[in-house]
């Protein structure tokens, strides 16, 4: 179950102004069966003073939407239709003493569905002005961008996560991921030249300076071997594989010169081998690979793996290109 | 008031009996089977009675056709890794629309990350399987064909013995999903084709954090976990003693008094939802009326929305579950549902009521005298309803 305040589960056990207003001058609706929930805001405005003297709401939806209608009528009424314009979802999600992150997209809704009475109220054609203001972004459950940026906007939202929280948007089958992503980073952006968000907080797509480390589906794409062979560094921590080099034009062949270096190299480093009580020899050299067969304890031992490293650091940097020493059984 | 526990496929109260038999091996008996000595001796005999009770309530064989595992999710993860793994040559596998996450989260990952091409079979209006779509799916590549006995949100039955004939036509092995079916209806797998099947004890009043899989004689296996030589080497860690002789409890308790458990269960699921039907105008139930789990309902209320009907119930002092979004925490209504292009109308207000051995007359009465009213009080906040009957076109918010 959800951790809903008191606050909610009372607004939702016995909700204020629920049902028709017969007499209502100004309507906003939002929302959809298919969406799962959908509000119709219903206010009765005095034509001289335009304060909402009375509201009512019909919801279908979760108990958190159907507090959320009643927190918002409560809150609207006796209050001008301007007064009322300023109202932000965050003040809905305050009168209940807060919702949770996944629920907030309700208290969205009621902002949504005030919006769109008080522009029904003034005569606005809301649908034409709306949809100036942005495509829709998500076909799931019909989010478009002037709704996600007023959320980003009023709740300060820096992450993906927030915004389908918030607005839902994304959060089915998530094919807009990425306008979601680039709406977020532009409106963040514009926050901050704005004064409104700390640059450090804002989302960035693909703005980056450095390498282009793009958080993708939950994990980070580890950085790829750099195309050409890396040099060899003398500072570098051990170990024991060294990515394949592209084959080189000159050096997929040994030559016997090579041969004998690795061969003397293995000899030099014997005794750290033999100082563990095992032995190392050299069996097969191919390519970029040196075989060895590793006896006593140093077969299966974590620090002879180690050794290991060291060696093939060693023979890399003779040979001047990349080498990899495996261990293998003889034959 | 006492609540009404109608969430049983959800998970069930551990007979008291069941608690009494595992008390022991948690305290005095409380040694390690693979032990030489006394203490590991005697559990090691309890280990096996255990066995024996669970082989002897789906019809086993041979009781080393059990492996005790941690749940449900482990045993389905094992049994379809496993046939990948026997059968090198064979990269496909074979599964429904409808299963439960433990399968399709699992196919969904081996078909991104490990080259396993996988068909999902659809399902008709009824969550019925499309036997052409299976046919056709059938062939020599196909590793492994994992379909459900029973489904958790609708009840209805797949006919998993025919379906595993057809897999063994073509080579492939063939598992399914029981969680849902043990202990609900008569399981005989002597008399099947099945090879492998997965089960769960806390849906049968066994305790949680237990389960098996069910490996025929002779069926080729890779353990998932590797290690100790327990369960013949299929499945490695010390045993869980106190759980396995709870499962074992369970098992039999549930095995000696099935037969008249199940028509008495069906006949109050029937009572539920007929009552439901007849008070409560549009909504309708969900799921194979002909086959279906003798203890679940789920019932689709149209125009209102499952979260604020399960508060309510609960406020009432009945455990529900929905297939709704708003209850799971994702935002999309259950695949279940949707797979069977139940309307978005009322798919949203999908009621499942699920019961047990416990579950009495009286449990009945209080639902069905508790949902008119809450059922009524959502619509009438509903801006898809009015007082003359269901507005659907009447409504045209701003976004849709």
């Amino acid at each position: 179950m959800w951790d809903y305040s008191e606050k909610v589960k009372e607004h939702f056990f016995n909700p204020r102004n629920a049902g028709a207003l017969a007499d209502a001058n100004a309507v906003g609706e939002v929302g959809s069966l298919s969406c799962g929930d959908a509000l119709k805001l219903m206010l009765k405005v005095n034509p001289q003073t335009e304060v909402i003297e009375d509201a009512g709401f019909q919801t279908f939806g979760c108990g958190s939407a159907i507090a959320s209608s009643s927190a918002l009528t409560e809150l609207i009424i006796g209050k001008t239709i301007d007064e009322a314009r300023k109202l932000t979802n965050q003040d809905i999600a305050d009168f209940l003493d807060g919702l949770p992150p996944e629920k907030m997209h309700c208290s969205v809704m009621g902002q949504e569905a005030l919006s769109a009475a008080v522009a029904a109220w003034k005569g606005e054609e809301l649908e034409e002005d709306d949809h100036e203001e942005g495509a829709l972004i998500c076909k799931c459950f019909g989010v478009d961008a002037g709704m996600i940026e007023r959320a980003i906007r009023n709740n300060k939202l820096t992450t993906l996560e927030m915004v389908t929280f918030y607005t839902k948007a994304g959060g089915g089958c998530s094919s807009c991921r990425e306008p979601l992503e680039d709406l977020l980073a532009d409106v963040n952006t514009a926050m901050v030249a704005e004064g409104l968000l700390n640059a450090a907080e804002a989302y960035v797509f693909g703005a980056a300076p450095a390498p282009q480390k793009k958080k993708a589906q939950g994990f980070i794409i580890p950085d790829q071997p750099p195309a050409p062979a890396p040099p060899p560094q003398p500072s570098a921590p051990v170990q024991i594989a060294i990515p394949p080099a592209p084959p080189a034009p000159a050096a997929a062949v040994i030559t016997a010169k090579e041969t004998i270096s690795v061969a003397k190299i293995i000899e030099e480093m014997r005794p750290i081998f033999h100082a563990d009580g095992g032995d190392v020899e050299l069996v097969d050299i191919a390519e970029s690979k040196v075989f060895v067969h590793m006896t006593g304890a140093c077969s299966g031992c974590q620090i002879a793996s180690l050794t290991l490293g060291g060696l093939a650091k060693r023979i890399t940097e003779t040979l001047g290109r990349p080498m990899r020493v495996l261990p293998v059984a003889k034959t | 008031m006492q609540p009404v526990y109608l969430d049983n496929n959800a998970t069930t109260r551990v007979f008291p009996e069941v608690v009494d038999a595992m008390l022991p091996y948690f305290s005095e008996q409380f040694g390690n089977a693979s032990s030489i000595h006394a203490f590991g001796a005697e559990v090691g005999g309890a280990l096996r009675q255990a066995r024996k009770s669970l082989q002897a309530l789906i019809g086993a064989a041979f009781d080393h056709e059990i492996i005790f595992t941690s749940g449900g999710t482990e045993s389905n993860n094992t049994a379809i890794r496993s046939a990948l793994a026997v059968q090198p040559g064979r990269t496909e596998i074979i599964t429904s629309t409808v299963e439960h996450p433990a399968i399709l989260n699992l196919c969904d990952w081996l078909e991104k990350h490990e080259g396993v091409t996988v068909h999902r079979i659809p399902v008709d209006g009824q969550g019925r399987l499309d036997i052409d779509a299976y046919r056709d799916a059938l062939s020599d590549r196909v590793a492994l064909v994992s379909l459900m006995w029973a489904n958790n949100e609708t009840g209805t039955v797949f006919p998993v013995d025919g379906l595993a004939e057809l897999a063994h036509g073509v080579g492939a092995l063939f598992h399914t999903d029981a969680v849902q079916a043990v202990g609900k209806l008569p399981i005989n797998l002597k008399e099947t084709d099945i090879d492998m099947l997965s089960l769960s004890s806390h849906k049968f009043h066994g305790p949680k954090g237990l389960g098996a899989l069910y490996l025929r004689k002779g069926t080729r296996f890779r353990p998932l976990l590797r290690g100790g030589h327990q369960e013949r080497g299929r499945r490695a860690g010390t045993e869980n003693a106190p759980a396995i002789i709870g499962l074992g409890k369970a098992a039999e308790m549930t095995r000696v008094t099935m037969d008249q458990d199940i028509p008495r269960i069906r006949a109050l699921r029937d009572r539920l939802e007929k009552g439901l039907i007849q008070q409560i105008g549009h909504c309708f139930v969900t799921g194979d009326p002909h086959d279906r789990l003798p203890n679940t309902t789920t019932v689709a209320f149209e125009y209102i929305e499952g979260e604020a009907i399960l508060l309510k119930l609960n406020q009432a002092g009945i455990a529900a579950s929905s297939g709704s979004a708003c209850t799971s925490g994702s935002l999309e209504p259950s695949h279940v549902l949707r797979a069977m292009n139940i309307p978005f109308t009322a798919a949203h207000g999908a009621i499942r009521f699920s019961l047990s051995r416990e579950t009495s007359e009286e449990d009945v009465n209080r639902v069905l005298d508790a949902m008119p009213g809450i059922i009524d009080g959502l619509r009438d906040m509903s801006p898809f309803w009015s007082a003359d009957g269901a507005v659907p076109d009447g409504f045209n918010p701003e976004y849709a």
